[in-house]
């Protein structure tokens, strides 16, 4: 079985359910929930063992998929996102239905399923089109289930925010892809790389088509100055929703961003070295305008997405920084890298605050306070996931923002650096904070905690991950680096 | 699998199981025994032998290379005595309070463990910042003092010892830059130290980076003027906390400079500017502190200035660079955390008994609590430099480790700050003899009853006072351990 038959089948499975709920209304969200993520998690197994060249794809999709190790890293990426998003919202489940008009949640089972279909066929992505097309099927799912908590003030809020903007964004992205598609006349990334080597091409329509373009992506990986929508839109999100934002909706978005910087700015283009520096100065203002206010926020989940934005600084420095001679990863496994440490360590933060609302606290970090006494096993995780979010060395999330550090150290980006550098302590100072008030005993005299023993296992399959990938991630590295010849010593 | 890596993973896995509910007392004290037995075993076993010992390496990344890397040299195992001695006081002497004392003090004395006992510069690094956590929540949440005013000393140290940490991380990462030759960056430091010998570089680039791990390893160990978040940690930080991050974990910051600075960066201390910095900061530490802990009114305020103060000596010993400064550097290192661990630890016995530390409440103590006032005048003369105590013995050597070339009326900025150094000698008698008088000798005070502590509560002090006189008279003891470490 081919991997876009897989693919396929996924968004299918999505439909299917979709029509299930209703036509059979009686049905329960556990049958639903657990039909989801059988699926999920069959077409994972599936995917594990499918034939990963792109020989085995059908003759009519090659010209636009592609299965390199970035592509197959991403769609094994999104399985495991979706299916932890699911079950979270199964476990969330008794909470969520509160908020919601008729006391079901069936499309939280099914859309799920097509937003990973849509992260999946992006990853392979050739060309704009699909990108484009993709994209959209994630976006439009993701305005459903933004808004999804109908009754919840917040979540309408949100709901419409996020579809203003990210409608906004998608028509700025079309307009960036005709003038790319203007000025090289390809709408293929190897053909816009070609065109672009071509010194015949005019550079300022590139320019401004690529510029654009960006802009658009933007939006999409919450990049300065337009991450302005992503506390509103996390905060007032349902929680699984949030967690599958923050990872997964992310994580598309930069492949996407992956793929058109390494053909705007390939080996000889016209325009590479002004698009590096944009990509620079935007990824400094992310890291800063992220952690800045971070600081300051009493909410844990606007903290959360405050810190999401500063992620995505250090991911879009992570692309500004070509191929070095001495690192083995290229800059998209850098990003690649680093989103499958902030995996786990955001999933485990998003599951934590789940829990809490579970158990009826609120989201602030006051909430936190006492945290250790009315469960400690939770606050060893939460403290491991926050601890690794700050980046903590001997954590998975230390590796990541290392290999930043060292390819802009590399490279002498001596200013992106500092800027780095300091969105880096101000994320320990505010990190620390909440694992502080965790540890707190003053005035707490507050009834134990408690979570099921489902959610005790993911949560520490999550932390191990966490430990893991910290101290031991030569198996990932390989995964990244599989397809790539063996780096030549200068 | 390496004697080491269960010496590190040995404190870390107990700390595990105490935090999930194993009987506190007894899993830290059990595996704190054990690893003190491990840690015997390997200076037995390195006993006159030279160079690194006990390797093995675990690849976890291929490029840039990391590797899970052990190895122990004479420093090594001396400063991994010393944790396993603190650690093992400063565990033993914990009565009646929650699990998290016990799992904080295993996990700052095994950061310490991996800090000082593995050699790659990643994992040196990452072990040093897990210990820091524990020590700053602890301060944060049990501090001795109301919980505002604890959580600003917290914080301040946090702020102080994380962006140390950051300008370290940027010296160490430099340093990788530099010398990990043309194809691969490397963290091991060995690769490093091999690199640094075959292509060194010139002596202004090693001046630069030299300066900038001094101020991040400097910060570390409250180098003037860097030391404002010292006093005020020790002074609110829980009794065994504050013995082990004073004794034990922030030696790692010199540690650091003997072990990756000067022997990548030969010529990096001696350039003038660096060098004359450094003994523009480091008499700050010797005579501006030894002025400032002269003027504390209260017994924990005068240790945790006393404990900056001495930093001042140690780093006189690798500003002089000399084989037998540097060793002598090392023996300070090692006697200065058992002496401050023993008199932070009957300090904190005091406090938990007489509610007070102020000088002019106390008074004639020793009438009533003999064994605890030896105690405590073990840990005083050793403090002050007494021959017959460790202190004695690095202090000796550094100074004179100063004096290898010596002209008389040509005197070289090292050999002057020696003199100056000296002084402070005469103020760490001052304060100390002073404080030891007030509390135990003259009439008891009103109101105010100590008795002797049980004998078993004794164990852990007198263990560490036995520490004192043993390497203290026998000096060799630790010195064969280091025949070929510098």
């Amino acid at each position: 079985m081919s991997v876009f038959t897989i693919e396929a089948g996924l968004a299918l499975l999505g439909l299917a359910l979709l029509l299930l709920e209703a036509f059979k209304p009686d049905i329960s969200r556990r049958t639903l929930g657990l039909t989801a993520i059988a699926g999920t998690s069959l077409a994972l197994v599936l995917f594990i063992f499918a034939p990963h060249d792109n020989a085995s794809l059908p003759g009519f999709i090659q010209p636009w998929h592609q299965l390199d190790s970035l592509a197959l890293f991403y769609k094994g990426f999104s399985l495991v996102i979706t299916i932890l998003v699911l079950w979270l919202t199964l476990e969330c489940a008794p909470y969520l239905t509160r908020f919601t008009v008729d006391g079901k949640l069936a499309e939280m089972f099914s859309l799920p399923l097509i937003v990973c279909a849509g992260m999946m066929w992006m990853a392979s992505a050739r060309d704009l089109v699909t990108v484009f097309v993709a994209l959209e099927l994630v976006t439009v799912s993701f305005y459903v289930l933004v808004a999804f908590a109908r009754k919840s003030a917040f979540s309408l809020e949100a709901g419409v925010k996020y579809l203003i903007l990210g409608a906004l964004s998608t028509g700025v992205l079309v307009y960036g892809i005709a003038w790319i598609y203007g000025a090289t006349g390809t709408m293929s990334f190897d053909g816009i790389a070609k065109a672009l080597a071509n010194p015949a091409t005019s550079k300022t329509t590139a320019l401004f088509g690529a510029a654009v373009l960006l802009c658009g992506l933007g939006f999409k990986v919450a990049a300065a100055p337009f991450h302005m929508w992503v506390p509103d839109v996390y905060q007032g999100a349902p929680t699984p929703v949030t967690a599958f934002l923050s990872v997964g909706s992310k994580a598309a978005g930069f492949v996407v961003l992956t793929r058109a910087l390494n053909a705007f700015m390939a080996e000889g283009s016209i325009i590479g070295s002004e698009i590096q520096a944009l990509i620079l100065v935007v990824g400094s203002l992310t890291v800063l305008l992220g952690s800045l206010p971070a600081m300051f926020q009493a909410s844990v989940k606007r903290l959360l997405a405050y810190s999401s934005i500063s992620h995505a600084g250090y991911l879009l420095l992570a692309l500004a920084c070509r191929e070095s001679a001495r690192f083995d990863l290229s800059s998209g496994g850098v990003v690649a890298f680093y989103l499958a440490t902030y995996l786990p360590m955001t999933v485990l933060g998003f599951l934590g605050l789940g829990l809490m609302r579970a158990n009826g606290l609120g989201e602030d970090i006051k909430d936190f306070t006492g945290l250790a006494k009315r469960n400690p096993l939770l606050a060893l995780l939460m403290t491991l996931s926050f601890a690794s979010l700050a980046g903590l060395p001997l954590t998975a999330g230390f590796l990541g923002k290392l290999f930043v550090f060292l390819g802009l150290a590399d490279h002498g980006y001596w200013g992106a650096l500092s800027c780095a550098v300091i969105a880096a302590a101000a994320g320990f100072y505010y990190y620390f904070k909440t694992i502080l008030a965790m540890y707190t005993t003053e005035g707490t005299d507050v009834p134990a905690l408690t979570f099921s023993g489902p959610a005790k296992a993911v949560a520490g399959a999550l932390a191990l991950a966490i430990l893991i990938l910290g101290v031991y991630p030569k198996p990932l590295q390989k995964v990244l680096t599989s397809d790539r010849p063996a780096v030549v010593a200068k | 699998m390496s004697v080491l890596e269960l010496i590190i993973a040995l404190p870390l896995l107990a700390a595990l199981a105490v935090w999930l509910g194993a009987p506190a007392r007894a899993a830290s004290l059990g595996a704190t025994f054990i690893n003190l037995i491990l840690v015997f075993y390997t200076a037995v076993q390195y006993w006159g032998k030279t160079g690194l010992a006990f390797t093995h390496s675990r690849p976890i990344l291929e490029n840039p290379s990391l590797s899970f890397a052990v190895g122990a040299d004479g420093i090594s195992i001396i400063l991994a005595l010393l944790t396993t001695l603190v650690m093992l006081a400063a565990i033993w002497q914990i009565q009646d309070r929650p699990a998290i004392f016990y799992v904080s003090s295993l996990l700052i004395g095994g950061g310490a463990l991996g800090a000082f006992l593995t050699t790659d510069v990643f994992f040196i690094y990452a072990f040093h910042e897990l210990a820091l956590i524990p020590t700053f929540l602890m301060i944060a949440l049990h501090g001795r003092a109301e919980p505002a005013q604890r959580k600003a000393v917290a914080w301040k140290a946090t702020i102080y010892l994380g962006a140390g940490s950051l300008v370290l991380l940027a010296g160490l990462v430099w340093l990788v830059l530099e010398f990990s030759g043309g194809s691969k960056l490397t963290f091991d430091l060995e690769a490093l130290r091999s690199q640094a010998r075959l292509t060194p570089l010139p002596d202004a680039k090693q001046a630069q980076i030299f300066f900038v791990l001094l101020l991040g390893f400097g910060s570390l160990v409250s180098l003037f003027p860097f030391h404002s978040w010292a006093a005020p940690a020790y002074a609110t930080a829980p009794t065994p906390v504050a013995m082990l991050h004073s004794g034990v974990l922030k030696k790692f910051g010199l540690y650091g400079l003997i072990r990756i600075a000067l022997p990548l960066l030969p010529h990096g201390a001696h350039v003038e500017w660096v060098q004359n910095a450094l003994l523009l900061m480091l008499l700050g530490n010797i005579l501006v502190m030894g002025l400032v802990t002269i003027h504390a009114n209260r017994l924990d305020d005068t240790l945790a200035n006393s404990s900056v103060m001495h930093m001042g000596y140690i780093f006189l010993g690798i500003a002089a660079g000399t084989e037998i400064a540097l060793k002598g550097a090392v023996i300070l290192m090692f006697a200065h955390g058992i002496s401050i661990a023993l008199l932070f630890g009957l300090c904190g016995r005091m406090r938990n008994q007489l509610g007070t530390l102020e000088y002019n409440k106390l008074g004639g103590l020793a009438t009533h609590a003999p064994a605890f006032t030896v105690l405590f005048a073990f840990g005083t003369f050793a403090s002050i430099g007494l021959p017959g105590l460790t202190n004695f013995a690095g202090e000796v050597m550094i100074f004179l480790g100063n004096f290898t070339e010596f002209k008389a009326g040509a005197l070289t900025n090292l050999q002057w700050t020696v003199i100056l150094a000296l002084w402070g000698v005469v103020m760490s008698a001052v304060y100390m003899l002073r404080a030891y008088r007030g509390i135990f000798h003259g009439s008891p005070a009103t109101g105010l009853f100590m008795i002797d502590p049980a004998f078993s509560q004794r164990v852990p002090f007198i263990f560490l006072a036995t520490t004192l006189l043993v390497t203290g008279c026998c000096p060799w003891l630790l010195l064969n351990l280091m025949k070929s470490a510098l």
